[in-house]
């Protein structure tokens, strides 16, 4: 595992995402869309709503917040290998002695890094939003400690399985769009897990929230190992399955052997 | 649309580049409008709407806002061609910085050793056999042309010996290295490949695509090695274009400076001049010489036979299986017997007594022509030759040696192949 190769797929995968018109799009315009629902919940809930109101609303919003994660990366992820099998660039990338694994870990933190940032930066906003403009028991529910640990755990742990979701996807797809289509659906599973927690069906302790993230974490690791495992170069160049299982390091399907005689 | 124009102009919406100072400020002044509102409007009915007005106000100014910054148009017909691109430092300073390139590379194997061993290469799709059977090695130092119809199995070779797809069958030593899965990454370390389509990131500059291909080489001093890989190409004074504003044959020779910016080996150039114009291309040729000259293995697949026949040492062609490997010479010399052909003013009265020298194994006549005359040494048989034609009184207009081409050799394998096939 070479750090550097790795730093410099995630440069060049970050000074492509500046320049492309719908990864700029969808980072700054979903967001805000997300962001619309939580604040008229906020700003509605008067001072005297009752318990149970309260935190179905503050459900709603954490809900909301849990979303970010999950449904912007995989919009990234899943043109990642498709997308530069489509403009021609994925086979000189090929050519070089960046491994399966350094291509796909670069380009899962290039992912992740504007989809957690913009997932703090609005959960932020929110937050002083309650802090600040909100009855107070809305305040108290949510600031509750460990809903914010969780969310805070969770947000990235999440973003990091919905990318692998969306790469892994990209390695098989033979379309961009059926790649970010396929992505999105798959990233769906979660919003069960997300609901249960946000609608606090699993109660949220910090010892819960911390073993939960740590699942999460061994299942984001095991994941980037399956979808390197998934990375097929002879697939993705020539369009056809390799015959046999490959390595890391190449000849992306097949053994040599010596010619019968 | 000119208010597209106007937000482009101030790279504000779309277009900024979230490094820009510009588009964050405006992002943070409609959060901190948002919170504004929420905080000094609170318990007020109107709230709501002016936030809903904030954020629809911010997406209507994203969305009016023409992407990402205006990219440079492709040059227009009549703007600079290839060869007059901005920057050109001239053939010298290219072999200069060619020889700064190639300085410092560390043999990986004896000089003797040949750069590319195959044996009994196979590759199948499923039913269909693209390479059969094909065995050749290449010395170190030498450029060595792979030729072939469309769909022959050169790309698929290269690729083979590129590690992206694996043999069905067969054994290759490459740079020194055993072809398998275990060695991948090193044999990549030592090779570079040019595939015929550019394949550049379009919205990344030239240095930048050069410097993500120097990250993964890991090389040390990328900078400098970016220079020198650009002024190679004479390519110098566009460092910093985005490749999307760059025409097809300068996108080509960004290509082929990434190639050579690891100093490889083997250098496998898949149809390098494709595109290019005269001058680009000779200017190409030029390079693959001085690549020669510096010891790199240049394995070149190439449909221009006059390019095959100027560049390379050794020819292979392939049509799925190896039809014939050598050099020029020897090719034309191997497949066509040689010939003289000789005009004269009149016909000759008894060209069989006339042709019945040493040397000459046989004749027969053509209209067009004259005497097309099969020799087993032209350099033997021609004076002879000529001084029979001289001693029987013959009006002679002219004798010449045939040469045939690369061209030729190439065609009467394809017409074998063909008749074969049928």
């Amino acid at each position: 595992m070479s750090l550097e190769r790795v730093v410099s797929v995630v440069r060049k995968e970050v000074r492509e995402f500046r320049r492309n018109r719908f990864v700029i799009g969808t980072m700054a315009v979903l967001p805000f869309i997300f962001l619309i629902t939580p604040m008229i919940t906020i700003f509605t809930i008067p001072a005297s709503a009752s318990g149970p109101q309260v935190k179905a609303a503050v459900g709603v919003i954490s809900l909301l917040m849990l979303i970010i994660p999950i449904a912007i990366p995989p919009v990234i992820a899943a043109y990642s290998v498709v997308g530069e099998r489509d403009q021609g660039t994925l086979e000189p990338v090929l050519t070089t002695p960046v491994r399966a694994s350094e291509l796909l870990l670069g380009k899962a933190v290039a992912a992740f890094l504007p989809s957690v940032a913009i997932a703090y930066a609005i959960y932020l906003v929110v937050l002083i939003s309650v802090r600040f403009g909100a009855a107070h028991v809305v305040s108290s529910v949510v600031f509750h400690p460990p809903q914010l640990l969780a969310q805070l755990l969770f947000t990235p742990l999440l973003a990091l399985w919905s990318i692998w979701i969306g790469i892994g996807i990209s390695t098989r797809a033979s379309d961009v769009r059926v790649a970010q289509q396929l992505a999105t659906v798959a990233s769906l599973p979660l919003l069960g897990f997300t609901s249960l927690l946000s609608f606090q069906l699993i109660k949220p302790s910090v010892p819960l929230a911390i073993g939960l993230a740590l699942a999460l974490l061994i299942a984001d690791v095991i994941a980037w190992r399956l979808v390197s495992g998934l990375f097929d170069r002879e697939r993705l160049i020539t369009g056809k399955k390799a015959s046999t299982p490959r390595q890391d390091g190449g000849l992306a399907g097949g053994q040599t052997r010596t010619h019968p005689r | 649309m000119r208010s597209q124009r106007w937000f482009q102009r101030r790279r504000v919406g779309f277009g900024w580049r979230p490094v820009d100072w510009h588009g964050w400020v405006v992002t943070l002044l409609a959060v901190a409008a948002m919170i504004a509102v929420l905080v000094l409007k609170r318990g007020s009915a109107a709230r709501i709407p002016v936030m809903i007005l904030i954020v629809a106000a911010y997406v209507v100014v994203a969305l009016a806002t023409g992407g990402t910054r205006p990219a440079k148009e492709a040059p227009a017909a009549d703007e600079p061609t290839d060869s007059e691109a901005k920057g050109s430092v001239g053939v010298v300073e290219q072999r200069l910085a060619l020889r700064a390139l190639t300085s410092g590379r560390v043999s990986t194997s004896s000089p003797d050793e040949p750069a590319l061993v195959v044996e009994h290469l196979t590759k199948r799709f499923g039913e269909r056999v693209a390479v059969d059977d094909v065995s050749f090695s290449v010395a170190a130092g030498e450029v060595f042309g792979f030729l072939g119809p469309n769909g022959a199995g050169k790309t698929t070779t290269v690729r083979i010996l590129a590690t992206l797809i694996a043999p069905t069958s067969g054994t290759a030593h490459v740079a020194g290295l055993l072809l398998d899965p275990a060695n991948g990454v090193d044999i990549r370390k030592r090779i570079a490949v040019m595939t015929e389509n550019p394949g550049l990131y379009l919205r990344l500059t030239v240095a930048e695509n050069l410097e993500f291909f120097a990250g993964l080489y890991e090389l040390a001093q990328p900078q400098a090695r970016i220079g020198q890989a650009l002024a190679a190409v004479n390519l110098a004074g566009r460092a910093n274009d985005p490749c999307g504003s760059l025409s097809k044959g300068l996108r080509q020779r960004v290509a082929l400076a990434r190639a050579l910016l690891s100093d490889p080996a083997i250098l496998f150039l898949d149809e390098p001049t494709s595109g290019l114009d005269p001058v680009a291309s000779r200017e190409v040729h030029e390079l693959i010489d001085g690549l020669r000259e510096h010891g790199v293995t240049v394995f070149l697949t190439t449909h221009r036979l006059e390019e095959a026949e100027r560049l390379c040492d050794h020819v292979a062609i392939l049509n799925t299986s190896l039809r014939t490997i050598g050099r020029p010479d020897e090719l034309r010399e191997r497949l066509f017997t040689k010939t003289l052909v000789v005009r004269t003013l009149a016909p000759l009265a008894s060209p069989d007594a006339v042709f019945a020298v040493a040397g000459v194994d046989g004749w027969h006549a053509d209209h067009t022509t004259g005497y097309v005359l099969t020799v087993s040494d032209a350099r033997t048989a021609a004076p002879a030759v000529t001084r029979a034609l001289v001693a029987a009184g013959a009006d002679l207009l002219s004798l010449a040696e045939v040469q045939h081409s690369l061209e030729d050799v190439y065609l009467e394998l394809m017409n074998d192949d063909g008749e074969a096939g049928s």
